[in-house]
């Protein structure tokens, strides 16, 4: 997947996640997190940004993300919806989270 | 009990309140700028989230409307046990969705008919097609009645007695009955006034729904407290039930209880308490708690 423009999802709110992504033009993943949990699980939420990321065939990419404390499946609803909005990809989406 | 689809706070503990099913909104909870954020945040809740075997219903966006399809597409796939479709008008709606559901569970390797269907009527002609829409496909588990849309359509608004809803609950409740699915009562939207929402609570239950949506954590026990049989009742249910096996073993053509003949009816009542009873937990040889 290509990613277009900048996405952005999420809040600020409590057990939220705010997630912008944007185009890079050399190979890799950067992540730049906040967290309220930074210490205790800011390289637990930095893994499931960068699997999310990865199943979905993105591996150029910069990640600004400014956590409230979210759950795993938040964190990656929040990535996987950032993507959705910055590749304006609908229907395909879907499979390729299933696969 | 209903769960806003965008608000990840909400959506990590709605089973600890105890409600019977979770309803996630996609609909007229979520701003139409956030349908798509809400759609991945319940599709991801769904699959990992344990909520400890309450029911799971989502309510998705009408087939009509831009995002119908696409929630279709994620939730199905994300096996929650009833999908809820919005201001169902004609049996039509129904059966699109059905073959729709069919397909993604094809594509996605579900077993056909794995996903149920809730269907609510919340207008009118909702109303008007209430059997046909019960009757439009195998899916269907439930007919719910959506009030707030509806007293706009028929140009009124809620009253505390609730008369202007009399027919359309009716005609909900009878449709349902008559095509054998659950009945679901709508909302009660004034939080504050705890005793008002027991009445209605009452009044539906004693008009036959087999439950109620409830907005907020706080009512969900009025809810099982008024559907809860009491002690006597599931007392009564056991000495009918009782009776009429001992009749069916002496081979008796008619049942007696306390010199009352006990018929068919009347079983079939005391049946449903104790299915009531054993569902809240008060089924048990010490009478419950």
């Amino acid at each position: 997947m290509e990613l277009k423009k900048t996405g952005m999802a999420g809040t600020l709110e409590s057990s939220d996640i705010l997630v912008v992504i944007e185009p890079k033009n050399s190979e890799g993943i950067d992540i730049l997190l906040e967290s309220v949990v930074i210490k205790q699980f800011g390289d637990q939420i930095r893994k499931i940004i960068s699997n999310t990321l990865r199943e979905l065939g993105i591996n150029q990419v910069i990640v600004r993300a400014n956590d409230k404390g979210a759950l795993d499946c938040v964190i990656k609803a929040r990535v996987q919806a950032a993507v959705s909005r910055a590749t304006g990809s609908k229907e395909c989406f879907w499979r390729v989270v299933e696969s | 009990m209903y769960v806003p689809g965008n608000n990840p706070g909400l959506l990590k503990d709605a089973h600890i309140y105890g409600a019977d099913a979770l309803m996630f909104d996609l609909e007229d909870s979520v701003s139409l700028q956030e349908k798509d954020t809400a759609r991945f945040l319940v599709f991801n809740a769904l699959l990992s989230i344990d909520y400890e075997g309450t029911e799971t219903v989502v309510r998705v966006n009408s087939l009509e409307t831009p995002y119908g399809r696409d929630d279709f597409e994620a939730i199905v796939r994300a096996k929650p046990d009833t999908i809820r479709l919005p201001k169902t008008e004609e049996a039509e709606e129904v059966k699109e969705a059905d073959l729709l559901i069919g397909e993604i569970e094809g594509k996605a390797g579900i077993e056909l008919g794995t996903i149920k269907l809730m269907a609510a009527l919340e207008s009118a002609r909702g109303i008007v097609n209430a059997y046909d829409i019960a009757t439009a496909s195998p899916r269907l588990v439930a007919l719910a009645l959506g009030a707030e849309d509806f007293v706009a359509d028929i140009k009124t608004s809620r009253s505390s007695e609730g008369c202007e809803l009399l027919f359309a609950r009716s005609q909900v409740l009878i449709a349902a009955r008559a095509a054998r699915l659950f009945a679901l009562d709508t909302v009660f939207s004034d939080l504050k006034d705890q005793a008002a929402f027991a009445r209605e609570v009452e009044y539906i239950k004693q008009l036959g729904f087999d439950g109620k949506s409830v907005l907020h954590p706080r009512q969900v026990e009025t809810v099982h407290r008024i559907y809860t049989p009491t002690r006597t009742e599931i007392e009564q249910a056991r000495r009918i039930i009782t009776a009429m096996q001992e009749a069916e073993q002496k081979g008796a053509g008619v049942i007696s209880l306390d010199q009352q003949m006990i018929d068919k009816p009347i079983v079939e009542r005391a049946q449903r308490v104790l299915a009531l009873a054993e569902a809240t937990g008060m089924n048990k040889e010490d009478g419950g708690r």
